[in-house]
């Protein structure tokens, strides 16, 4: 989020789509609810009317895959109608900018497509430059290549009559919507949106969210109290996870994973270390280098100095042009290229797309380690439906693990709160924390290197492996790793630290070696006045619930992200009924001579970008300041599959011909063809379109919750909700056993049926829609059904590769007998 | 509600709302006896106080990513968590918790969590029981064998990469920071590439 969920309250116009918060982040609604006591409006916009639908001021229906076609829809009412904020607008974003004759969009494709490669040559997107190679702007807006001309050329075609034939919305239902997020375009109003899988799992996932992102930056929500984007995660630590380079392609802090043509750190820094010109740009990641050698320092210890470029060498690195996303990792399982594997503290066999092929493409490994609370249906693959497991060699080790109560250390939630927790219990039997597990398996190969030698054993044998205390895990030894040290004695800023001591905050991270920083995010977080993330204090001096003391956020404690766009040019909020920051230093003369802010910790503390008295300070930042040019990006060239959104249909969709271009389906997403994906579009056999989603009592593949009796009493069983005029057509009655079947696979499950889901129109022609949970396994309870992943498409978006199990087709029958 | 559930069990519709309606207009100490809400007689007999003498731990929630307060209360006797709720002091969820947060204590005892490491050798039916000494000394070995068999020094293109292709990790949202870090530090520094967990799903 670039707020946080107690700041929902402070919204106007709270939009909820693509998720389902009152059932999903229940807890978390009281926020929601906060805000409407408050006069807020609160829009669901969903293929379901679920029980966030019920609380809402304004419900529309949706057809699964369709929110660009929603929210280009809104995009051009924001235009014609004029309810831009227009000094953020011309001040804070690139819309001023001007793009080179090069760019153009014709039928569904942008220019620089080639369709060999099914890649776009993103120089036909780059801006129209002046002779000493600064970008041309035009702050009046009005020439014909400016971002915002373009994007108002861009989505004309967008008419609440197309995007009703499209979505399947009615008209009077968009232009509610519409009407009333447009409404918060002033200083003095905040929208937020509220959004999760519902729009990150499908091929158009990631232009989902810059649709929604441009309309937060014509609006002026971005760093307002009450606004942002806000996503609304799934696990309590998968920010944290994703944060501390869990994924493939970031090493901790987002710093980009090198590619193998990066053959020392200085290319690797020459590449990733973007500039700028213009001296108003903070373009923050300029400081990446201090972070990438603090990680490597934090990683391999005095190992790791210059003349080694900080033991660089020794770290993987990633092939050219190929991702190694999840369903890269199971395609790869599947050709049997993979021999070992951990599923650690995951269940990749129910919550996978394709989840038949995930199964039994497991049959293909040597072995498995599976570290988890409960035996889940991967570690128990081999004993799964249809699996003889005389036939299957794959060896699995299952690893009992404590669960959050029985260990201790920090957790960040979807507010980016690292929040630390302490342990209650020891873990049950035998059971050990992952932290246990992992230091002593890894001491236990590095034994092993040591003695015997090996293939490059060098990494394995410097790793800097220092995180117990008296034989157990030591959480703290970690967080103060992460955090960072000195290596050495070193002045810095004009202070002394002595080798040993915490790093104060990212701003005092070296390129030269003296620091180690596990993740320069977190640099601050456990620092010498201790552990920030354990903190309790339950002040809220600005009243607008940012809670500075509970606990710690990154970075620097910073609690709304983007916040220096909330001010005007001369640092006074636009919405002083609710600032989020203020400028309050001193002036003489009409100049500020003394910088000070008050409220939430200012999203860099220069000077605002105006005197009093109108004159401009050389020495103030614009308020993006990870973005290269510090502006926020309504036209955004840095994405695959273009720089604005647009509507394409997903891989598997009910429509014949996609009503806005000549393309079908994104013409970039990438597809894992184990035989079992769908095209053309509309094929007879799988005429209804299924979405998966969840409930509030069970939680992700249900590994844990299934196991929990009172959650599986409440909801003991797949079911397949259905509209009454499907059920009516299909001769099922509420209850009735049903079988769903996709090109992958099929499932039995109960019938709900409701008045909850109603046929869409689409084009004219009518579309049932169909959701399921994805809570079930076979393992337990027996009978209690299987997992929906058996039925979704491994297809993803192309800059992602998340898999579209938000938006595919089936078949349903009532099972006879 | 758990601590509800035994109570209501009997009671028949009318009884509940005769009851609900009670509590709602603040009945006499004399009229909640007659309703039977009154506890026994105070001793040792009466209702015990089931968190007196226990000691409360905070938490954060294990489920969704709000983020909960969570307390939990450890009986000193068996060091076993007895009763987990909300946290009021949190300025999140000030108390409440979700069905699944609520459920917390069925996952600090739960029959079905796993207390003994589990092996399945090839082609075999069942699980066996296995320490951990044998687990972990095993496992680094699995992991020494495949990656000295599948390590690439260097590509075909003559570029040094240095990883191990052969061996993929998924996981985990479900784990502490600091755990994640060290995890992801490990992978690398056995040259994994295959590195994900559910943010990508």
């Amino acid at each position: 989020m670039t707020n946080h969920w107690i700041d929902i309250r402070n919204s106007d116009c709270i939009l909820i789509m693509g998720s389902n918060p009152a059932e999903n982040h229940p807890v978390a609604f009281k926020w929601v609810e906060a805000a409407r006591e408050r006069g807020a409006t609160v829009i669901h916009v969903d293929p379901r009317f679920t029980r966030t639908s019920s609380k809402a001021d304004i419900y529309a229906p949706l057809r699964p895959g369709t929110d660009i076609a929603f929210l280009g829809g809104m995009i051009r009412f924001i235009l014609s109608e004029n309810r831009c904020f227009r000094d953020y607008v011309a001040h804070y974003t690139n819309a001023a900018c001007l793009v080179s004759e090069k760019f153009a969009f014709h039928d569904g494709l942008f220019s620089g497509f080639d369709p060999r490669a099914r890649a776009y040559d993103r120089s036909f997107w780059a801006y129209e430059t002046d002779a000493g190679g600064a970008v041309r702007k035009d702050p009046t807006l009005s020439h014909p290549r400016t971002v915002f001309q373009l994007l108002k050329t861009h989505f004309a075609r967008y008419t609440p009559e197309k995007v009703s034939a499209v979505t399947g919305t009615p008209r009077e239902d968009l232009l509610r919507v519409y009407e009333c997020v447009s409404a918060t375009g002033r200083p003095d109003r905040a929208g937020t949106i509220l959004y999760a899988m519902g729009w990150t799992q499908h091929t158009v996932g990631v232009q989902n969210i810059r649709a929604m992102s441009i309309i937060q930056l014509l609006l002026g929500n971005m760093g307002m109290a009450g606004g942002g984007v806000n996503a609304l995660r799934g696990e309590s630590n998968v920010q944290g996870s994703t944060d501390h380079g869990l994924l493939y392609g970031d090493w901790p802090g987002y710093l980009p994973v090198p590619r193998a043509t990066m053959a020392t750190l200085s290319d690797y820094l020459k590449e990733n270390t973007p500039s700028s010109s213009d001296p108003l740009s903070a373009n923050w990641w300029q400081n990446r280098p201090k972070y990438v050698v603090s990680f490597l320092k934090a990683l391999f210890g005095e190992a790791a100095i210059p003349e080694n470029g900080f033991c660089y060498a020794w770290l993987p690195k990633l092939a050219d042009h190929r991702t190694y996303t999840w369903l890269d990792l199971f395609d790869a399982m599947d050709r049997g290229e993979l021999r070992g594997f951990f599923a650690w503290g995951q269940n990749p066999a129910c919550s996978g797309a394709d989840a038949g092929r995930t199964r039994a493409a497991m049959a293909k490994l040597d072995w498995m380690v599976s570290a988890n609370l409960f035996e889940t249906e991967t570690a128990a693959f081999w004993k799964g439906p249809g699996m003889d497991p005389r036939t299957i060699r794959t060896e699995v080790f299952l690893l009992p693990c404590a669960a959050s109560m029985e260990k201790e250390g920090s957790i960040t939630n979807s507010g980016r709160w690292a929040q630390w927790r302490w342990k209650a219990q020891e873990p049950p039997g035998e059971a050990r924390s992952d932290g246990d597990i992992l230091t002593e398996l890894f001491a236990s190969v590095r034994a092993l290197y040591k003695s015997e030698g090996g293939a490059f054993p060098e990494p394995i044998t410097h790793l800097a492996w220092d995180y117990r205390t008296e034989g157990r895990f030591d959480a703290h030894k970690a967080a103060r790793g992460i955090n960072g040290r000195f290596t050495r004695d070193a002045t810095i800023q004009g202070k002394a630290f002595r080798k040993g001591d915490a790093v104060p905050s990212f701003a005092l991270l070296q390129e030269n070696g003296s620091t180690a920083s596990g993740n320069w995010l977190y640099c601050q977080s456990y620092n010498a006045d201790g552990n920030q993330m354990a903190r309790r204090g339950r002040g809220d001096p600005t009243g607008i619930g940012l809670y500075p003391q509970w606990a710690w956020s990154w970075p620097m404690n910073r609690r709304i992200l983007y916040n220096r766009a909330a001010v005007d040019l001369q640092g006074r909020p636009w919405n002083p009924q609710r600032p989020v920051i203020r400028f309050i230093g001193s002036s003489e003369a009409g100049r500020y001579v003394a910088n000070q802010w008050e409220g939430d910790v200012p999203d860099g503390g220069w000077f605002p970008m105006q005197n009093p008295d109108g004159s401009a300070r050389p020495d103030s930042r614009y308020p993006f300041i990870m973005r290269a040019d510090g502006l926020g990006g309504v036209f955004g060239p840095g994405l695959l599959d273009g720089p604005f959104p647009e509507h394409y249909e997903p891989v598997e969709g009910p429509a014949s011909a996609n009503l806005m271009n000549a393309q079908q389906v994104n013409p970039l997403l990438r597809a894992y063809d184990f035989g079992g994906l769908r095209r053309p579009a509309a094929d007879p056999r799988f005429p209804i379109v299924a979405t998966t989603c969840r409930v509030a009592e069970h939680w992700q593949s249900g590994a844990m919750s299934r196991s929990m009796p009172w959650l599986l009493e409440a909801e003991p069983q797949m079911f397949v909700e259905m509209s009454r005029e499907l059920a009516r057509q299909k001769g099922i009655r509420n209850g009735d056993r049903v079988v769903v079947a996709s090109a992958r696979g099929s499932l039995e499950a109960v019938a709900m049926v409701t008045s909850r889901l109603r046929p869409f129109k689409v084009n004219g022609a009518e579309v049932h829609v169909v959701g399921l949970p994805w809570h079930y396994g076979w393992l337990w309870p027996h009978a209690g059904g299987d997992s929906a992943n058996l039925l979704t498409p491994s297809a993803g978006d192309p800059n992602t590769r998340i898999p579209e199990t938000k938006a595919f087709m089936v078949s349903l029958q009532r099972k006879d007998g | 509600m758990p601590l509800w559930s035994g109570f209501l069990m009997d009671v028949t519709r009318r009884r509940f709302l005769q009851l609900s309606g009670a509590v709602a207009a603040g009945v006499t100490v004399g009229g909640r006896k007659a309703l039977g809400l009154q506890p026994p007689e105070s001793g040792p007999s009466a209702w015990p106080d089931r968190t007196g003498g226990t000691v409360p731990t905070r938490s954060i929630c294990p489920f969704c990513a709000v983020g909960c307060g969570v307390i939990c209360h450890t009986d000193p006797q068996t060091g076993r968590v007895v009763y987990t709720e909300g946290d009021p002091e949190h300025p999140i969820n000030a108390g409440a918790l979700c069905a699944k947060g609520a459920a917390l204590d069925q996952l600090a005892a739960n029959e079905r969590r796993l207390t003994r490491v589990l092996y399945r050798a090839p082609c075999s039916d069942h699980w066996e029981i296995k320490d951990w000494d044998w687990a972990l000394s095993t496992i680094a070995r699995r992991i020494k064998k495949t990656r000295d068999d599948g390590f690439e020094s260097v590509d075909p293109d003559g570029w040094t990469v240095n990883r191990c292709a052969t061996i993929a990790s998924v996981g985990s949202a479900a784990l502490d920071n600091e755990e994640c870090w060290i995890y992801q530090a490990m992978l690398r520094a056995l040259g994994l590439v295959y590195i994900e967990h559910q943010a990508r799903i």
